[in-house]
């Protein structure tokens, strides 16, 4: 338990501790108000559309918001100091070493993919896709209210991927990962000299595929295959999908090849627990 | 005397001096209430007047207000700790030393600018939440929308280059592993897939972001002088077209 304690306590590591604490309760707080106007059919903002004077009733909620919010920060600061180790040194190496914490979801994505794909395509991917939403998010309904009925799938990708892959890899990264990124459940003793043995396979040694050449196709074909996915729903429903229709090619061709990256994730991590996998594709020049 | 005490205020208020720093009086009426934000370089980014869900806590959470605030805090505590600090190897650390040692309420600046900055990177997380859950990225707003994830991504890359400032051992390995990274970019980390002959340890794109091959005094000054000048100047340029762009997009989402 101690390591986990003291990991828990630690000033930089109070940012975790209040987004598990905020976050269920604007959870909540969000997914309540969007129920109650689900419910009712009609947005309760629809009924508060008369305009207020910004001076006094905004300025006011905004001064009373801005003094709460500095007494949280003089209390914080006045109880919690700002960590400082010793001097830097580069030859000394602490293990594990580890980015701050709003990159953590990052750095714990490592384990499942190689740096280019974890470090710098998914981050990339993830900016790039956040910008697409509302290009791709062609659905009017649900524009300045609360629902949950009139957006489902928006609303279940964004939450999957903003809490799933987001929030539990920074909380698993920050807490439950040990010396040599190994894990260690809270009441585990970190053992520096932990080993673990390295028995993950390539998918295609799975299949009893021996070969650099057969692998490496085998390897691309999953993988172009899985991608394709996508767009082969599309040819099979546009006929009769007026969804799709509206979507049309090009927006659905990004909507399924970000959606597919993103579920790429979860489904590399379940293939390292359950079949020890390694690498889905192989090649001379990367591995994915 | 109270005849007397209203001529007297009556004369302060008529007053050239007086007259020519406030255009408008107190009294409660809507012009007034108008005036108020218009007529205040501070407030005139605001609106007159908003609809009524707007002023609600329950729908805004208030996070964009908040985010800014943080990054007030920090630029304020920020160009205070700047009086205090050396941005090389010989004197970072020691400096950080002294200014918890020795500067009054040192410690108290350091830790206000540091928790500052973790709140506004989380402030900025429901902030974001709070506006796709209400569908506020939506047309006529896609843009905002952008420039709103560039300021996360700049928020975020504020953050990083001022955890290497302290140089502690924290400091030097979190950015280590940090900018690592960047050595598997494709085609132009020297590690990364697809990368040409050219480009090797001392030309790639880690390179740059660190000024040498591994987190060195040069990191040092050249993420203090991203955390101190460039990116700031680049989160205030965004935040001014986001803030306008709320503006003139139609204010605060709401239902048509």
């Amino acid at each position: 338990m101690e390591p986990f304690l003291a990991l828990v306590s630690k000033p930089d590591n109070v940012p975790i501790i209040a987004i598990i604490f905020l976050l269920p309760f604007f959870t909540w707080l969000a997914f309540s108000q969007g129920r109650r106007n689900d419910k009712a059919g009609t947005p309760a903002e629809a009924a508060l559309k008369d305009k207020v004077y910004v001076w006094p009733y905004l300025c006011r909620a905004e001064f009373l918001c801005a003094i709460i919010v500095m007494l949280i920060l003089g209390v914080w600061s006045i109880a919690l100091d700002a960590p400082l180790e010793e001097m830097s040194d580069p030859a000394k190496t602490p293990n594990p070493s580890k980015a701050p914490w709003y990159f953590l979801a990052l750095q714990e994505m490592l384990v499942y993919f190689d740096p280019w794909i974890a470090g710098v395509v998914l981050p990339g991917l993830i900016i790039a896709g956040l910008i697409a939403i509302p290009y791709i998010d062609i659905n009017p309904k649900g524009k300045g209210y609360y629902t949950l009925k009139e957006r489902p799938f928006a609303i279940a990708t964004f939450c999957f991927g903003f809490f799933m892959l987001w929030i539990v890899l920074m909380v698993v990264g920050t807490f439950l990962r040990g010396p040599g990124w190994n894990f260690f459940a809270p009441w585990v003793k970190w053992d520096p000299h932990k080993v673990v043995s390295l028995t993950n396979v390539n998918l295609s040694y799975k299949f009893g595929i021996r070969g650099d050449l057969t692998a490496n196709i085998f390897g691309f074909i999953v993988v172009a295959g899985y991608f394709s996915l996508g767009p082969l729903l599309y040819f099979w429903k546009r006929k009769t999908s007026r969804f799709l229709q509206e979507l049309g090619l090009i927006r659905y061709i990004i909507v399924s090849f970000l959606f597919l990256t993103m579920m790429a994730l979860p489904i590399k991590m379940i293939l390292r627990w359950v079949w020890n996998i390694k690498y889905i594709w192989v090649s001379p020049w990367f591995n994915v | 005397m109270d005849e007397k005490r209203n001529g007297l205020k009556e004369k302060i208020t008529n007053s050239q001096i007086w007259r020519s720093m406030f255009r408008h009086g107190y009294e409660k009426t809507g012009r007034r209430y108008t005036l108020q934000i218009l007529q205040n370089v501070w407030l005139h980014l605001h609106p007159p007047r908003v609809p009524r869900h707007g002023i609600n806590f329950r729908f805004t959470w208030c996070m964009g207000g908040i985010t800014f605030l943080m990054f007030l805090v920090t630029a304020v505590t920020g160009v205070l700790l700047m009086f205090y600090y050396r941005p090389t190897a010989e004197y970072a650390f020691r400096d950080i030393q002294y200014l918890e040692f020795d500067i009054p309420f040192g410690m108290l600046l350091r830790n206000m600018h540091r928790w500052a900055a973790h709140g506004m990177v989380i402030a900025v997380m429901l902030h974001m939440f709070r506006v796709f859950l209400t569908g506020s990225y939506k047309k006529p707003r896609e843009f905002n929308w952008a420039v709103g994830v560039i300021l996360l991504v700049v928020t975020l890359f504020l953050s990083f280059t001022g955890y290497l400032l302290p140089w502690d051992q924290l400091a030097l390995w979190a950015v280590t592993v940090g900018t690592n990274m960047a050595r598997a970019t494709p085609v132009l980390g020297h590690e990364g897939p697809f990368v040409p002959q050219a480009i090797t340890q001392s030309n790639d794109v880690r390179f740059v972001l660190l000024g040498g091959t591994e987190v060195s005094p040069s990191t040092l000054l050249r993420f203090y002088i991203l955390h101190c000048v460039g990116v700031p100047i680049l989160a205030s340029v965004l935040m001014a077209l986001h803030f306008w762009r709320v503006r003139k997009d139609g204010g605060i989402s709401g239902p048509l």
